[in-house]
């Protein structure tokens, strides 16, 4: 019960905030929903079939440019969103073969020498990309003739693309495809003897994984409506994995809260305590040791915590009653 | 010819400091299953610590042995018992991603609290170039191969010489059988961590005077030392210094050769090729798959 008003107040913060916001406001907002739709996907090769990847900023990259690049050629958004959902993919699955090679910290330094390698061709190729100087004035797209120039509707477009993507992955993990990459992530060998295609779905969770972040790319790129290669750098992608842990690997809601603490409490400080942004990574970093000793579950296994804590504590109550009825017979 | 030469050699000498990076890297991996993500800034932290000790008028010599000992304390002693020991049993990624949280701390904290501008550090060769058969060679890569080259073999006879490093050894093979054998198992692992802190202290002084002392000056470094050691084999030390050596030289064949802009990638390159065919590594034992 406590469960579902909490969900509901979130859902109406996020339905109903954002319009009594200024721009800034609303822009944080748009920047949040951004990320939790890259670090859902994230989430899932990570969180829901224990893969390694340090390279998931290369995707959203990716997205960005892909778009950017069509509209620079006269082509719609609306037919480059599927053209840079449809790269991410492919280039998703060839990213995952070395993950049936390798395993655990290998393959963490594989995806980070993939983001590196895309960064590169972002900064150098500058026919293809600008360069470091990147692009400059990515439109907005329109929605049946309805333009989303402004902050508010554009924002509202992308919460239901979020909600529509955040449902799909629900529907996804419910399904046995969802089960399949679980059992991948917590046995891979058992998983492969009861007849689970370990290597397609390795690739498929980083592909579809890839697909998130290229989407959560184009939405970015509109947003800011500037591209250049920096925020698509290995950092960036580190962040997104920290996001992941610090919200709770495998737990789907996770992303919300690593998004919030990763993205948006630190632009947030950067805007009100200009003094203390300096100071929000390395923050932040303690964060994550001190996370990593107590709370290894990440944020939101917080009520597993307290409910395990609780559930000990009345299993060792009635053995000690038990203990003192034994004893209490002669 | 002699521009490839020429390229091979200041490619050696990068390569060396790579190889002291990752011969750390691989140690604390044999001896305590630590994968340290902040090894960058573990050679970055040293640097600026004798930078500190400089400025009070230390000569760099006794700079050096001052850092050495406090890197021993703060990045060996420390480190361990405050982030490895307390993870140890949760496994490796909670280590990697605890690291990784250390590595942000150390790097902007040095950015926040000290300074974002790059600082010039004195090098500890006077900078003369030797013309051998038409090559160019600097004092400067000279003193820095020779003295990584001697401090990675001088571990390596420590770890198989001494009574101590063969305890070492025997920890890193098998903590269990280590034990009951009456090695003083917590003690080899410290020492691990303190080899680390000071191979990490000695790459801080051969690089720094070339890359400058900034925050994050360890970035690039501890990510090429991490393939540097994959390529040369994670089991084995001595495939530490090859993969060094193979990182420093092919990066400077390509930046000359194909092209400077994807320098950085080349380590990748190499990498991948590595695992792919070879995933142990070229020097490496191959582990088997366990349920």
């Amino acid at each position: 019960m406590k469960k579902h008003l909490l969900a509901l107040i979130v859902l109406a913060v996020i339905l109903f905030l954002p319009p009594f916001l200024k721009n800034y406001g609303i822009y944080m907002f748009t920047t949040w929903l951004i990320y939790v739709i890259a670090t859902m996907g994230l989430n899932l090769t990570v969180g829901f079939a224990g893969q390694k990847s340090l390279g998931h900023a290369a995707f959203f990259g990716i997205g960005a440019y892909t778009v950017a690049i069509a509209m620079k050629a006269g082509i719609s958004w609306w037919l480059g969103l599927p053209a840079a959902m449809a790269l991410c993919f492919v280039i998703g699955l060839i990213l995952g073969f070395p993950a049936l090679r390798v395993q655990t910290i290998y393959l963490a330094f594989a995806t980070l020498g993939f983001n590196t390698a895309v960064w590169l061709v972002m900064r150098n190729e500058e026919w293809l990309t600008g360069g470091t100087f990147g692009f400059n004035g990515i439109p907005r797209p329109e929605i049946f003739g309805y333009s989303l120039k402004d902050s508010l509707p554009y924002y509202y477009f992308v919460l239901a693309v979020a909600a529509i993507a955040i449902g799909l992955l629900w529907c996804l993990l419910r399904s046995p495809w969802g089960k399949a990459f679980q059992a991948l992530r917590d046995n891979p060998i058992r998983a492969e003897s009861l007849g689970i295609d370990t290597r397609n779905y390795t690739l498929l969770s980083f592909a579809i994984g890839a697909v998130f972040a290229g989407l959560a790319g184009v939405l970015f790129g509109s947003l800011v409506d500037f591209i250049e290669p920096a925020p698509f750098a290995v950092g960036a992608s580190i962040m997104m994995y920290l996001m992941v842990v610090v919200g709770g690997a495998g737990y789907f809601w996770g992303p919300l809260l690593g998004a919030l603490v990763g993205m948006v409490v630190p632009e947030w400080i950067r805007d009100v305590f200009p003094t203390l942004a300096n100071w929000y990574l390395p923050i932040f970093g303690t964060v994550v040791i001190l996370m990593m000793v107590w709370l290894p579950d990440g944020l939101m296994s917080i009520p597993d915590r307290i409910k395990a804590k609780r559930q000990a504590r009345e299993a060792s109550a009635a053995r000690q009653a038990a203990s003192v009825a034994v004893e209490a017979k002669p | 010819m002699t521009d490839f030469l020429q390229l091979v050699f200041s490619g050696l000498a990068t390569g060396s400091i790579y190889a002291l990076a990752a011969l750390g890297f691989t140690l604390l991996w044999q001896a305590a299953g630590t994968i340290n993500f902040a090894q960058g800034e573990f050679v970055m932290l040293p640097a600026f610590m004798m930078l500190g000790f400089l400025s009070f008028g230390a000569p760099l010599p006794l700079a050096f042995v001052l850092t050495a000992l406090v890197s021993t304390v703060v990045l060996g002693w420390a480190f361990k018992k405050a982030i490895v020991d307390p993870l140890f049993k949760y496994g490796m990624m909670q280590i990697v991603v605890a690291t990784i949280g250390l590595s942000i701390v150390l790097k902007n904290a040095m950015r926040a609290g000290y300074s974002a501008e790059a600082h010039p550090f004195p090098s500890l060769f006077t900078d003369k170039l030797f013309n051998v058969a038409g090559v160019n060679i600097s004092t400067g890569d000279i003193g820095t191969v020779v003295c990584a080259l001697l401090v990675v073999f001088a571990t390596q006879a420590f770890l198989s010489k001494t009574v101590t490093g063969r305890a070492m050894q025997a920890v890193a093979q098998n903590t269990e059988s280590a034990s009951v054998l009456g090695i003083n198992v917590p003690r080899m692992i410290f020492y691990t961590f303190a080899i680390n802190a000071v191979l990490a202290c000695v790459a801080a002084l051969l690089v720094t005077p070339v890359y400058l002392a900034k925050f994050d000056m360890g970035d690039s470094l501890g990510t090429k030392a991490f393939f540097a050691a994959i390529i040369g084999g994670f089991n084995n030390s001595r495939g530490a210094l090859l993969g060094g050596l193979i990182v420093g030289v092919s990066e400077n064949l390509a930046a000359a050769y194909i092209s400077p802009a994807y320098k950085d990638a080349v380590a990748l390159v190499v990498f991948m090729v590595v695992i792919l065919f070879r995933p142990q590594g070229l020097l490496g034992k191959k582990e088997e798959r366990k349920v």
